[in-house]
């Protein structure tokens, strides 16, 4: 790349071979591929709609990508009827479990940025490896450990593995937020001999909005749909979270084809809702899971 | 003295966490080598020493060989296609085109929708019933008289797989492109300008200049798939759900604790799993970790 960049001035006279001409895409052309993704995209959207405001008898080959004749709502209805005790356990479950840990991750995230101790840094590649591994490493023992120390079961265990394996994201996501701080600013409040809480408290508490907006959402967002810690950690299905209670009412084959449309639709609004009004700190959060911001 | 006065505060706030950690994550893998190394096979725990018998037995089991082709299969097809769209989305988004926040909003939104949701909708598409029962994708060849593209996708006996890896390519390739997006904003607009200047085309603007600097953020989105890949568990249980046809070795770990309640097996088949993933990410993280450090 240099090679282009560095060309010595002198040599510009000289006749240049003629560079082969390629085309780069033209705006035009741009607009109409960037369009058939988009369509693409969202096909299976269109999909999920329209069927889920079916009835049954229009659900079969004939129909199969037409919108509705007789748009109806029993769909909807039903997958209320049998998902609503699910969808109240995950509110149950990803309110506190949000809300925990994202503190700590402000609390860690701070002091691996900001108020370092010798091996920060390999305290923070120690928790950041916690991030990658397969949950299936751990999933046994964990709920042998559960049952062992007698923890309430249920959601409050399902609450507990969410903040402790919730740690290393949420400390990445702080951290790389507050990396772009000043560190003078750190500095003047060691100046008026401010110490570790109160810096956070007066001086780094009230810029943290961003970082907490990006948090909250990744992790609201990740617990929601999270259904491989639901389904080893709670066995009482009335305790299920709704991804595990929508893989199992629509995981049959007998389940009509807008009951499971308007179910998924269902299980997945409140993310797709927090998506709709809060999409840019999401991808923040993304950028973030890729350790570099 | 007067040093660790400075930092034993924070060291003390981290070391719950720490704690956490060390318990949860390593204690425990420590804990689940030792469950694979044990006789636990039945539903009552048992902690008899029994060496390497659980990954000999799987080693020996053809469901298991089946498991790594199909991990093999979907892990390719994935990571390619996601690359290949991820990167064509970004490189179409790059120089900014009206309208760019909403298609990078729509491009993402997969994201935020659990695999449990969209293999639902997957299913419907690909499924491979004939007939009056036939719907998605094959509904569409039939009625446009392409009635030899119909096929049993995630059913398809040999390559299935591939099939299998369209939702997840569909639910990441947004992710890829932000990923790229940010790489080829990273370029340095003054090098790009250079390069013109001297009279490079367009395309060789991009060739010479962009590409190379793209190759980290390659790396990145490599390691970041491929780790996903591994792990594929929900999408596969959404779609194919226990068939041994779409069975792939997180699934495979599943159905040993439920179904066949082999534990020492199950956590063999785990244990496996954070190799793999661990040959990936260890020395992705120590060369993050590091580079930041000097930078």
């Amino acid at each position: 790349m240099t090679s282009v960049s560095q060309a010595p001035p002198i040599v510009a006279s000289a006749p240049l071979p003629k560079p082969r001409r390629r085309r780069v895409p033209s705006v035009g052309m741009k607009y109409v591929l960037l369009l058939i993704f988009a369509v693409i995209i969202l096909t299976p959207v269109y999909v999920l709609l329209v069927t889920s405001f079916k009835g049954v008898v229009e659900t079969d080959a004939a129909h199969a990508w037409s919108l509705p004749h007789l748009w109806s709502v029993d769909a909807w209805r039903q997958a209320w009827t049998q998902l609503s005790p699910n969808m109240k356990n995950s509110f149950e479950l990803v309110i506190p479990a949000t809300l925990l840990s994202t503190i700590l991750g402000s609390l860690n995230g701070f002091v691996l940025s900001k108020w370092r101790f010798p091996g920060a840094d390999l305290v923070f590649t120690f928790f950041l490896f916690g991030m990658f591994i397969p949950y299936q490493a751990v999933m046994i023992p964990l709920t042998q450990l559960f049952t062992r120390i007698h923890f309430p079961s249920g959601i409050p265990s399902l609450i507990f593995a969410h903040v402790i394996y919730g740690i290393p994201i949420t400390a990445l996501i702080f951290r790389n937020y507050y990396a772009t701080i000043p560190d003078e600013l750190m500095e003047a409040a060691r100046m008026d001999r401010a110490g570790m809480f109160r810096t956070f408290w007066s001086v780094v508490l009230p810029i943290s909005m961003p970082a907490f907006v990006v948090a909250l959402i990744w992790q609201f967002t990740s617990i929601w749909n999270d259904f491989l810690f639901a389904v080893f950690i709670i066995t009482d299905p009335s305790q299920w979270p709704v991804t595990v209670a929508l893989n199992n009412t629509t995981g049959s084959l007998v389940t009509p084809y807008n009951l499971q449309m308007s179910a998924a639709l269902l299980a997945s609004a409140p993310t797709l809702v927090v998506y709709i009004l809060l999409g840019r700190y999401f991808m923040r959060g993304l950028m973030a899971g890729a350790l570099k911001g | 003295m007067k040093r660790i006065r400075r930092w034993g505060p924070g060291l003390l706030l981290v070391s719950p966490s720490i704690v956490l950690i060390a318990v949860f994550v390593y204690g425990l893998i420590g804990w689940n080598i030792k469950v694979s190394l044990s006789n636990w096979r039945q539903a009552q725990p048992s902690s008899g020493y029994a060496g390497l018998r659980a990954y000999r037995d799987l080693f020996h089991d053809p469901a298991w060989t089946l498991d790594l082709r199909h991990i093999l299969i979907f892990t390719v097809v994935f990571i390619v296609g996601t690359l290949f769209v991820g990167w064509s989305l970004a490189f179409l988004l790059d120089k900014g085109v009206k309208g760019e926040g909403f298609f990078r909003a729509v491009y993402l939104f997969p994201m935020a929708v659990s695999f449990i949701a969209s293999g639902i909708v997957w299913r419907w598409l690909m499924n491979p019933a004939p007939g009056d029962r036939e719907t998605g994708l094959n509904a569409v060849f039939d009625h446009a008289g392409l009635h030899f593209l119909a096929n049993q996708w995630y059913l398809g006996q040999n390559w299935g797989m591939a099939a299998m890896a369209m939702p997840a390519i569909w639910a990441l390739s947004g992710y890829i492109m932000a990923l790229f997006l940010a790489g080829f904003r990273g370029v340095p607009e003054e090098l790009r300008e250079a390069a013109r200047m001297d009279g490079a085309s367009e395309y060789r603007v991009y060739r010479h200049v962009v590409f190379p600097h793209l190759r980290p953020v390659t790396l990145s989105a490599l390691i970041i798939l491929g780790h996903i890949s591994i792990k594929v568990f929900d999408l596969i249980v959404a779609v194919g759900g226990k068939q041994l046809i779409t069975q792939v070795p997180a699934v495979y770990m599943w159905i040993q604790i439920y179904d066949a309640q082999d534990y020492a097996k199950g956590a063999a088949i785990a244990t496996l799993l954070l190799i793999g993933i661990s040959v990936l990410i260890i020395p992705y993280l120590v060369f993050t970790v590091r580079s930041e450090r000097n930078a």
